[in-house]
């Protein structure tokens, strides 16, 4: 993982009963929540989109090593499940190991790209993917600095809309908003 | 074969006559002597053999003491064409002074005797009855009517060795050990008895007292009553005072309940079967109650309304409680000890309240299953934190 920076814990972080899936309904329900709260925030303060579950105690976000507690990989794939219901991850494996991690959802991400498509005066011009998330125009929008992966899925959610048309062209990808 | 002696075939007086057999050939040691197709006669003293027609006519024959004999044993037949059937008697050393007999001597200890023309007693457990009643002993023709050879032939037969020898002294160990432990039952049994007894005496003083109760004072009846009851309960219901099973039960049910309520509300309204199980037949003493006469007698409770009853946790950790007991008030007080500890294990809780670990486990599954605890499993075991889950902002 990369190096990280710090956001704001939440209190249930150093609540060590937060580390253990509970088996009361209700409090399971919470505690999920909270779960998925936390990780949406962790991924976007740093901008992250990968997960992998057999390397996730590496990382600060299921390990807090201050109360020496981890949350089990069972956990963890619970926490996923569900942000997958609402469409906030999506397994890229079989065997459900590697994760994206939308910490805006698909659809979000394909209004914001348009949007800001419509505002910069882009439709019916062909922009490079690396010019939307890495250009000088874009530096101040969320979608910037956002996961290749990501960006593509995004864009094909707009393609289907018959709002864009993704292009390759020799080692480059590109799009055209309509 | 230098044992035997020439004698009179008439009975003497006393003794007996136990069976008689023809077509006897007498072996000594291995070989084969001239004592063949002859008559053989039994008695509780004596062997004896004569040529046919002998015995009867009362002339002269051979015989052989039965004091010499050690043991008798079949010999296992080698051949099968062989329709004879041959007896080894071991015997004891010749004695000094013993009347003539037909050989003077012999370097075998031992004589076979071989049923030619078939078997009709059962040769071998006669002999070793008249062994066992030592008739010779009484009549005194043994050993001890000789001079100067008892003492050396007892030792002799202590001093046996050899397989025989063996053999006699293992089945001599099984003997006593078979004796001394009925003997030990017999004392059982009469235990049993003694003890019944002693509840019946217990009941006709704590009845005499009560219609004495003028005579001595409050103070010295309740303390004779309290000797009487360490010696157990005064009256135990027990299954042979019953014809009924569910009678029976429900009587068990009844004392159970009777003797219970007081120690399960000190303990806090619940106890684990196994405490139960102690604590009543540490009550009964000796009418011990089975584990499953126990828990059926338990299970009716809630349907007699004694005022307690079974109940069996999730996790199958079976207890007796207060029938007025209530969850919510254990859960109440559950949550209201772990706020104030900030979190605790079984353990610790079973210390704080003096309970058993295994019902603190329940009290705090019962608090999380209530949504008021919630765990946190890590490698020191489980613990239970108030659930801020639900109750802390988010």
């Amino acid at each position: 993982m990369m190096s990280v920076s710090d956001i704001e814990w939440p209190w249930q972080y150093s609540f060590p009963p937060f580390f253990t899936i509970q088996p009361h309904a209700e409090t399971k329900a919470r505690q999920l929540q909270a779960w998925r709260t936390l990780v949406l925030n962790y991924y976007k303060a740093n901008k992250l989109s990968l997960l992998d579950i057999r390397e996730a105690h590496q990382s600060s976000l299921f390990n807090n090593s201050t109360i020496d507690r981890k949350l089990p990989q069972e956990g963890i794939l619970l926490v996923l499940d569900d942000l997958q219901k609402t469409g906030n991850a999506e397994p890229l494996d079989k065997s459900r190991n590697r994760w994206l991690i939308y910490w805006h959802t698909l659809e979000e991400w394909a209004a914001l790209i348009y949007n800001w498509a419509q505002a910069s005066g882009s439709l019916n011009n062909v922009c490079t993917f690396f010019e939307l998330v890495a250009g000088d125009d874009t530096s101040d929008q969320d979608f910037y600095g956002l996961d290749q992966e990501v960006l593509l899925r995004a864009l094909q959610v707009l393609e289907s809309q018959k709002k864009a048309e993704i292009i390759t062209f020799d080692d480059n990808q590109g799009v055209k908003f309509f | 074969m230098d044992r035997f002696e020439y004698t009179d075939p008439r009975s003497a007086h006393n003794e007996e006559f136990l069976m008689r057999e023809n077509g006897v050939r007498i072996y000594d040691g291995d070989s084969k002597t001239t004592f063949e197709g002859g008559e053989i006669v039994v008695s509780n003293t004596r062997i004896l053999w004569g040529r046919p027609g002998d015995i009867p006519r009362g002339q002269a024959c051979i015989c052989l003491p039965l004091f010499y004999i050690i043991y008798v044993e079949e010999e296992q037949r080698t051949f099968s064409f062989s329709s004879s059937r041959k007896f080894v008697l071991h015997l004891s050393e010749p004695r000094q002074g013993k009347p003539q007999g037909p050989v003077q001597w012999s370097q075998f200890s031992f004589i076979k005797l071989s049923f030619k023309e078939g078997l009709h007693n059962d040769f071998q457990s006669i002999l070793q009855n008249a062994l066992m009643t030592r008739a010779w002993e009484r009549l005194n023709l043994g050993p001890t009517s000789v001079t100067a050879a008892p003492s050396q032939s007892m030792a002799d037969r202590k001093w046996r060795s050899g397989i025989v020898g063996i053999e006699r002294k293992i089945e001599e160990k099984q003997k006593a050990t078979d004796e001394s432990i009925s003997l030990a039952f017999q004392d059982l049994s009469r235990l049993m008895n003694m003890a019944k007894d002693m509840v019946a005496l217990s009941r006709g003083i704590s009845s005499k007292i009560r219609e004495k109760q003028g005579d001595i004072t409050e103070d010295e009846t309740v303390r004779f009553k309290s000797y009487l009851l360490s010696l157990g309960i005064d009256d135990p219901v027990t299954r042979g005072a019953f014809s009924n099973q569910n009678e029976y039960f429900n009587s068990l049910s009844r004392q159970l309940a009777q003797i219970l309520e007081e120690p399960v509300k000190e303990v806090g309204g619940m106890m684990s079967m196994a405490d139960v199980y102690c604590r009543v037949n540490r009550a009964r003493g000796l009418e011990l109650l089975s584990p499953e006469d126990l828990m059926t007698a338990c299970r009716l409770m809630s349907s007699l309304q004694l005022g307690l009853c079974l109940r069996t946790f999730d996790s199958g950790a079976t207890v007796l409680q207060l029938s007025d007991h209530n969850d919510t008030i254990i859960v109440e007080s559950t949550a209201g000890t772990l706020e104030e500890h900030r979190s605790l294990s079984a353990t610790e809780l079973a210390k704080i309240l003096g309970i058993s670990v295994l019902l603190a486990k329940e009290r705090l599954l019962t608090t999380e299953k209530q949504g008021r605890a919630c765990r946190d499993e890590s490698l020191e075991g489980v613990r239970f934190y108030p659930n801020l889950f639900l109750t802390k902002e988010v």
